[in-house]
This record gives structure tokens, C-alpha cells and sequence, in this order.
């Protein structure tokens, strides 16, 4: 019979694995950690976890390789990643590789725990939805994004315009890992938001503070204010009416590389 | 070499000057020879028709005493060796040496050899067959002698006397010796001064030829083969002073050119591995720092969220926390400037970025009184940039120019122009991307060529085989062969990780016809290149079909303090400042990376205490 656990930390530095150990214990969770993702594979073999946080750069496996090895065994557990090379590109190959989410290195205590508490928060959905009958196993219930849509991991969208612009704004998974948006702070028009990096924060109930990466680089040219003055627009109607941003892209075709297509979430 | 040269020059124009004035001396020796002769002949003549005209009287009256008398007094004149007067059968009747008087003169003497070398003795003498030039003694000095015919006159076979009868047509001779000692004397003189000046001539135009080569040519060239041995050597600062204007100035400054113009290429070259080694040392820092970083900051936020009933520690843990976030910041901008973030480019117009970042810059530079003159061509083609980048540049680059002129100075111009200019793309155009069909790098960066990785494919011919180092800068030549190949063999060119042939089929090379192979650049086409390590025919058509390449310059000159020679090579590398600790040094560095990834150059002239000038170019196709 395997233990149930809340957390699976994997880090090859211990003062990591010690740090999350007891910033998590102190929230309530139970945490386990493993030095290399060899040792969290055979922990795998044994428990069970609810969420798993692991570094990408490791001396034997690194956590791109780690993620594809748990994809092969079938394994659904929900992996936040985080690297000290906390680049666009490493955010945002976690999130196409099939993490829910990406911390840079060096974390707060908060930071951790708002991508944490997320985290849960997803593997509470994927659940609830494992206990509905004729699903599949990794399907969770949400409003899946419009077909003509791309998504960036699980945190936001874009969807192209006719004239050039791309609309941007939070998905519906994302919004319901959150506890009820407070405060939406958004960048003003004419700033640069870059693919991967965050665009706006979140503030939920309780004050933790939600980075939304942004799934495009470019230019804001418009700023949702609806949306600024009261966030539960986003949640009412995420896809349409809740868009954050409107963006003129620099580079559209590349960033569509690292996007997913919502159209390929209805096979 | 140059001493060679100096002496065979030197050599050279003596042997001409003594040809020539060796030529000019003989003749106008022998010429002055000859005048005094004339003169001489002239006066002996004279003198000769005077004797017989004074003693024509006394012969008509036969007094033979006063004849005597008078040929005697003349005689003894030191200018006058013997005077004689011989009768028709060669007896010397009257002689100025009285031992001589009547002893007969035999007919092969050299006074009567004239007229008396035929069988019938001449009658007539022309003037100049009269006279000659004789040594009593083969030692003794020349002696001239004239001979002047007594002709028989109506006055003397009417005579009293009626001593000769009519038929005789000469009566006697005449014969005036005159010593040419004196006259010798005057011709070698002039000979040993012709001598001497000549002598004179040829050292003295030897001696300035040589002084003016070693001057004009051996010292300069001299310089030339110094700075070549500096250059070979790696000294590529080194500079030949540009003092003339001739041909080795000439040569001089275009050396000095091309030094620079090797620097600035060998700059960019470092600089831009720099950067790379730079990226990756950042890249592994970061990490390495980040790790232990995030122990610190999470256990000092966690104790800052736990230590709530306790403000004293907490304020103390707020410090640690928002230090350690400091150290965040820092590393995080080290790897942004490590990545360069890739520009996001679109087409604009140079000419605004540039007037945009002057009015970020203009109260500036108005404290410095420095005054921003903006010469901007109108027909600049809009470029393919990031405009924020660019921007960025021009303000870095106009805030380094007012601080270069400093507030001391009174004040000071910076001045910015632009224009358009095209330039060939063989031998600038670095091949940064090169695949084999089955699209395996070809790059490799462990063999570099003028610090460029090279392309590297395998060659084998003749059961030998080994590795083709290309030259990534199109146009250039330098490759490395790790294999033996002649011209014209066969050779079987294939990608080293795939093996996939590489060959051009049935195509060898234009130039000399030895086996040719390709690989493709990504989206740029196929360049062609020549098995034969000592031909230099390469093709890239899709590069060669675009044909000259268009550039947009940008000049930024200023007024400044200038940058010394030595500093320039460094200017560009991360943490190197002038600016003391008023600068962060990585100012020129990311200058240099945002121009590079928009695929441009960006170079500096400079003279300390005269200003710099910062020049941008950058491809209007990217």
C-alpha cells in the first residue's frame, strides 16, 4: 500500500530540499525529498505524492528528463519546476514539457508557497475530476480555451487578431488554483512583456501574490480596465470578456513554438 | 634588403657618373690639347714669317754677316729653341746654333721627311703639314718645329748677286724649332685638375645618392619591414609614423590602414567569443550562486513571516530578505545581459530612433554644455531593428560622449550622422550556419580560424583520411587540411557524423578542375568549396545573387578626451572603464552585443585629446 503524501521535493542541494522541507511542513503539508530524480522515481515506486517540486538542473537527471520519464510510467502527479537558471526559455520548456508551473531560484518563502498552494489547488481539481466517471485519468474539469487559441502551460492564452495584435489573458485552470482574485495589477500600455516572464500578478485571498507568465513578447497596447476594476470579470468569463492585455507581438511565429494549441486539447 | 638596395643604387650612379664625366674629361682634355697646339703652331708660324722677312732684305743683298747676326740674336730668345736656314742640297748655312752651320741635313731627318718622303721632293706645303712635333731625346720635353719654304722670287734671280737661277723654284727652308715644354707643362695641369674634379664629382653625387636612398628609401622601408615583423609577431596597435608624402608615405599610411582594419576585425572577433565564454561563465555563476541564494532567502522569509510577534527581528530579517533579493536582481541581470535577450526587431527608421534618444538625452547633455548636432541623410532606408535596443545605444553612447567632454571643458559637440553605403559581402560575411543534407552541424568550434569556428567535413582520397577545417569567412582562404590531398584526385567529401556525401558530381572546380563538395547554409542556400587545399575558388550563389550588400552608417563623433590606443581594444569587454568608479564598465559591452545581434559591426576611432568617433553599421537586409 503506498503513503499518501502531499509533496515530493527534489533537489540534488540539501539546503533546498531542507528550506522547502520546512517552509511547507510549517503550512501544513507533508513533505518528502529525494536527492536526485533517481531517487524520486523510486520514491514514486513506494508513495504516493499530491505534488511534486523539482529542480531542472541535476548532476545525474535533469528535470526535463525526469518529466518525460514520469509521462512514459503513466504517472499524472502535477510538477512545479524550478531552475537557478531561471531563464524565458527553461519557464517556458517547463511548461510545454507538462509542469503546471515554474519558480525561479532563488524563491521566497511566499513565492513557494503561492506556486505550492496552486499546485495542490491543481491536483485537488485533477481529483475531483479522476472521481467523475468516463474521463480520462489526466483530464481535469475546466472550461477548455476556444479552439483558435494557444496557452502557455496552464497560466495563460493569446489569441491572434485581425489586425496584427494578439489578445492575452489567464486561463480558466489557472484562475480556479487561485482563492478568489482580490486584486488584479496589470502594466500599463506601452510596456514590454516578454515570453515567460510575468505579465501581471494576481493577489488572492489571504495576500499571496500570483505571477501570470506571459505567453507572448511584445508590446502592450491596451490594458483591460474592466478587468483592473473588478478581477471577477476574468473568472466569469475568462476567454472573452477577462482578456488582460492586447499586445502587438514582436515575434509571433517564434513564440507560437512554445505554445500549445487549445485545438489539440479536444482529441 | 635595404642595405642591398641603398648600395646597388649607389653602386649603380657611380659607375654612370664615371662613365659620363669620365667621357666628358677625356674629350675636353684632348680639345684644350689641341687649342694650345694651334695656338702654339700659330705663333711658331708667325715667327717663322717674321725671321724671313727680316732677313729677306740681307738676302737679296747677300750680306750673309747681318743674316747671321739676326738669326743668332733671335735664337737666343728662351722662347725660341734654333733657327736654321738650310740651301737646296740640305746644307745648314745659317743656324742661331753656330756649331750646326755647314753640316749637311740628311733627307730622312724629321725636318725635311715632309717634303722629302717621295722620290720627287713636294714643292707646295699646306700650312698644317708644316709644322710637327718631335723629341730630340725619347726623354726630353716635345719640341714643334716649323719648316717655311724660301721660294725663289723674280727679285732674286734679278738679284746683283745672281746667285739662283730661274728654274729653281725653292731656294732653301726655313726651319723654326719651338721647346713645348712650358705648353706640356700647362696641358698636364689641366689634365690632373680635370682629374681631380672628376674624382670629386663621382664621390661627392655617389655620397649624396647614398645619404638621400638611406634617407628617403632605407630608412623608411626599414620602418616597413619593422612594423611587418610587429605585425607577424601579433602587435596589430603598432604604427608607423605617417611623416611623408611620397610613395612610402603612401604606402605607410595605407599600411597602418590595414593594421587598423585587422585590429577592428580582430576585435570583433574576441569580442564576440568573449561574450559567448562570458554568457556561459554567467550562465554557470548564476546557477551556482542562485542555489545557495535560495537557502538564505528562504528560510530568512520564513523566519520573517514566523517572527511576526517579534518587530525588532523582523525589521533586522526584512534587511536580510530585501538584500538577498538585491543579490537576485544582480544575477538575474548578469544572465539577462549574459542571453542578450533576442532583439525584437521590426523595420524603422534610424533617423527617429536617433532623434528620439536625443531628446532623452538633452538636458543632459546641457549641463555639460554640449551641443548634439544631428546630420541625418534623408534617403537612410528604414532597417530591421529593435528600436528600444537602438535606442538604448545612441543614449549609452551620447551620455559616454558628454562624459568623455566632461563639465571642465567648457562645453563641447557631439555630432551624429547617418548615411547609406554598400559594401561586398565576400570576405565580411561569416558563415555562422552550415548543415549536411541529413542537417548536421557542420560548425565546429573546437578548430577556429581566426577565432571563428570553422566548418569542418571529412575528406578521404586515396585510402587517407581526415578532416577539412573551412574558413567561416566567405571569401577568405584560410583553411586547415588534416588530410593530404593533390589537385584533381578524387576525393569523397562527406558530413563526419552521418557520412552523407558532400561531393558536387560531374562539376569540378573552374579554377583548377580538382573535385568540389557543398553545404547548406539554413535559408541562405549552398556554398561551394574546392577539395584543392591550394586553390582559392569557393561559390555561394544566393550570397553573390543578392550582390552588394547595403548598410546603414552611424557615426557618433564628440569633442571629447579621446581614448588612448592602448585602451581602445579593451573598450568593448564587460567591466573595463575609463570612467573610474563612476561606471559600471558594461555599458560598451552590451553596445556591442545588441549591434552584433542585429548582425552589425560597431568600431571606434580615436586620438587622445581630440574626440572619438563610434561607427555603426548595420545591414538593411538582416
Amino acid at each position: 500500500m503506498k503513503t499518501p503524501r502531499d509533496l515530493l521535493v527534489v533537489d540534488d542541494e540539501e539546503v533546498i530540499t531542507q528550506a522547502v522541507l520546512r517552509v511547507c511542513e510549517a503550512d501544513g503539508l507533508t513533505v518528502d525529498v529525494a536527492d536526485s530524480a533517481a531517487a524520486a522515481l523510486a520514491r514514486l515506486e513506494h508513495g504516493t505524492y499530491r505534488l511534486i517540486v523539482c529542480d531542472v538542473m541535476m548532476a545525474d537527471v535533469d528535470g526535463f528528463a525526469f518529466l518525460a520519464e514520469m509521462g512514459r510510467r503513466q504517472d499524472h502527479t502535477p510538477v512545479i519546476m524550478s531552475t537557478g537558471m531561471s531563464t524565458m526559455e527553461n519557464a517556458v520548456r517547463a511548461l510545454n514539457s507538462g509542469a503546471i508551473d515554474f519558480v525561479p531560484k532563488p524563491f521566497t518563502a511566499d513565492e513557494l508557497l503561492t506556486a505550492v498552494r496552486r499546485g495542490m489547488n491543481y491536483a485537488k481539481l485533477q481529483h475531483a475530476a479522476a472521481a467523475m466517471p468516463g474521463t480520462l485519468p489526466d483530464s481535469i474539469a475546466w472550461v477548455p480555451c476556444p479552439p483558435d487559441y494557444y496557452r502557455l502551460g496552464f497560466s495563460s492564452w493569446l489569441v491572434q487578431e485581425p489586425a496584427g495584435t494578439v489578445k492575452v489573458g489567464v486561463t480558466d485552470l489557472f484562475l480556479k488554483t487561485l482563492d478568489a482574485v482580490q486584486l488584479a495589477t496589470l502594466s500599463a500600455a506601452g510596456y514590454d512583456v516578454v515570453q515567460g516572464a510575468s505579465c501581471a500578478v494576481l493577489t488572492a485571498m489571504g495576500g499571496l501574490e500570483h505571477s501570470v507568465l506571459s505567453p507572448v513578447t511584445g508590446r502592450i497596447v491596451e490594458t483591460n480596465r474592466a478587468v483592473a476594476a473588478a478581477p471577477a470579470v476574468m473568472e466569469r468569463d475568462p476567454y472573452f470578456e477577462g482578456w488582460l492585455y492586447r499586445v502587438l507581438p514582436s515575434e509571433l511565429q517564434y513564440d507560437l513554438q512554445h505554445l500549445t494549441a487549445c485545438s489539440s486539447d479536444r482529441l | 634588403m635595404f642595405r642591398k638596395l641603398g648600395l646597388k643604387l649607389t653602386v649603380a650612379v657611380g659607375v654612370i657618373a664615371l662613365v659620363t664625366i669620365g667621357i666628358f674629361a677625356y674629350f675636353n682634355s684632348r680639345n684644350d690639347n689641341r687649342s694650345l697646339l694651334a695656338e702654339v703652331e700659330r705663333h711658331a708660324n708667325q715667327l717663322s714669317e717674321a725671321v724671313k722677312s727680316s732677313t729677306e732684305y740681307d738676302m737679296l743683298l747677300n750680306q750673309r754677316e747681318r743674316i747671321h747676326e739676326t738669326i743668332t740674336r733671335m735664337g737666343t730668345q728662351s722662347s725660341i729653341q734654333r733657327i736654321r736656314i738650310m740651301n737646296k742640297s740640305g746644307a745648314v748655312i745659317y743656324s742661331s746654333d753656330t756649331a750646326e752651320i755647314g753640316k749637311m741635313v740628311d733627307k730622312k731627318a724629321e725636318a725635311c721627311t715632309m717634303c722629302h718622303s717621295a722620290d720627287t721632293p713636294l714643292e707646295r706645303l699646306e700650312m698644317k703639314d708644316r709644322t710637327r712635333v718631335f723629341r730630340i731625346h725619347p726623354d726630353s720635353a716635345r719640341t714643334l718645329g716649323i719648316i717655311n719654304p724660301i721660294y725663289n722670287t723674280r727679285s732674286c734671280s734679278e738679284a746683283a748677286c745672281h746667285a739662283h737661277p730661274r728654274s729653281q723654284l725653292v731656294l732653301g727652308v726655313l726651319d723654326v724649332t719651338l721647346p713645348l715644354a712650358e705648353v706640356d707643362k700647362d696641358i698636364r695641369q689641366g689634365q690632373v685638375q680635370v682629374f681631380i674634379f672628376a674624382v670629386a664629382a663621382i664621390l661627392a653625387l655617389s655620397l649624396i645618392i647614398g645619404l638621400l636612398v638611406t634617407r628617403w628609401v632605407a630608412m623608411p622601408v626599414r620602418a616597413l619591414v619593422e612594423a611587418t615583423r610587429h605585425v607577424a609577431g601579433g602587435d596589430l596597435n603598432y604604427v608607423i609614423p605617417e611623416t611623408r608624402d611620397d610613395e612610402l608615405g603612401m604606402l605607410a599610411r595605407s599600411f597602418n590602414n590595414m593594421t587598423r582594419k585587422l585590429s577592428d576585425a580582430r576585435l570583433q572577433l574576441v569580442q564576440s567569443d568573449k561574450l559567448a565564454s562570458l554568457g556561459r561563465l554567467a550562465a554557470g555563476v548564476a546557477h551556482e550562486i542562485n542555489n545557495p541564494l535560495t537557502g538564505v532567502l528562504t528560510y530568512s522569509s520564513f523566519l520573517m513571516k514566523r517572527a511576526k510577534d517579534q518587530p525588532d527581528v523582523q525589521e533586522d530579517l526584512k534587511v536580510i530578505v530585501r538584500e538577498t533579493i538585491r543579490c537576485r536582481e544582480i544575477v538575474k541581470s548578469l544572465l539577462d545581459f549574459a542571453r542578450q535577450s533576442v532583439p525584437k526587431k521590426a523595420p524603422a527608421d534610424v533617423n527617429d530612433i536617433i532623434t528620439r534618444a536625443a531628446t532623452v538625452v538633452e538636458n543632459q547633455l546641457a549641463i555639460n554644455h554640449v551641443r548634439l548636432v544631428r546630420e541625418l541623410a534623408a534617403d537612410v532606408p528604414p532597417i530591421t531593428v529593435d528600436a528600444n535596443q537602438l535606442q538604448q545605444v545612441f543614449i549609452n553612447l551620447f551620455v559616454n560622449a558628454s562624459d568623455a567632454i566632461g563639465p571642465d571643458a567648457g562645453g563641447g559637440a557631439i555630432t551624429v550622422t547617418t548615411s547609406r553605403l554598400t559594401l561586398s559581402p565576400v570576405g565580411i560575411t561569416q558563415i555562422k550556419q552550415a548543415q549536411c543534407p541529413k542537417r548536421h552541424s557542420l560548425i565546429n568550434t573546437e578548430v577556429r580560424i581566426d577565432g571563428k569556428p570553422s566548418i569542418r567535413v571529412k575528406a578521404k582520397a586515396n585510402g587517407n583520411e581526415g578532416f577539412i577545417y573551412r574558413d567561416p569567412m566567405f571569401g577568405m582562404s584560410r583553411h586547415q587540411f588534416g588530410v593530404a590531398l593533390e589537385p584533381g584526385m578524387a576525393v569523397q567529401v562527406t558530413c563526419p557524423d552521418c557520412a552523407s556525401a558532400l561531393n558536387v558530381e560531374a562539376s569540378p572546380c573552374p579554377q583548377c578542375g580538382s573535385a568540389t563538395f557543398q553545404f547548406e547554409v539554413p535559408s541562405r542556400g549552398m556554398v561551394e568549396g574546392c577539395t584543392n587545399r591550394a586553390c582559392t575558388w569557393q561559390r555561394w550563389a544566393e550570397l553573390e545573387r543578392l550582390g552588394d550588400r547595403e548598410f546603414v552608417e552611424m557615426r557618433i563623433r564628440d569633442t571629447g578626451c579621446g581614448i588612448t590606443r592602448d585602451e581602445i581594444p579593451r573598450i568593448f569587454e564587460p567591466f573595463f572603464s575609463t570612467k573610474g568608479q563612476k561606471g559600471t564598465g558594461l555599458g560598451l559591452a552590451v553596445i556591442w552585443g545588441i549591434i552584433d545581434n542585429h548582425n552589425g559591426t560597431i568600431t571606434v576611432e580615436s586620438e587622445v585629446g581630440k574626440g572619438t568617433t563610434f561607427v555603426i553599421r548595420i545591414p538593411v537586409e538582416p
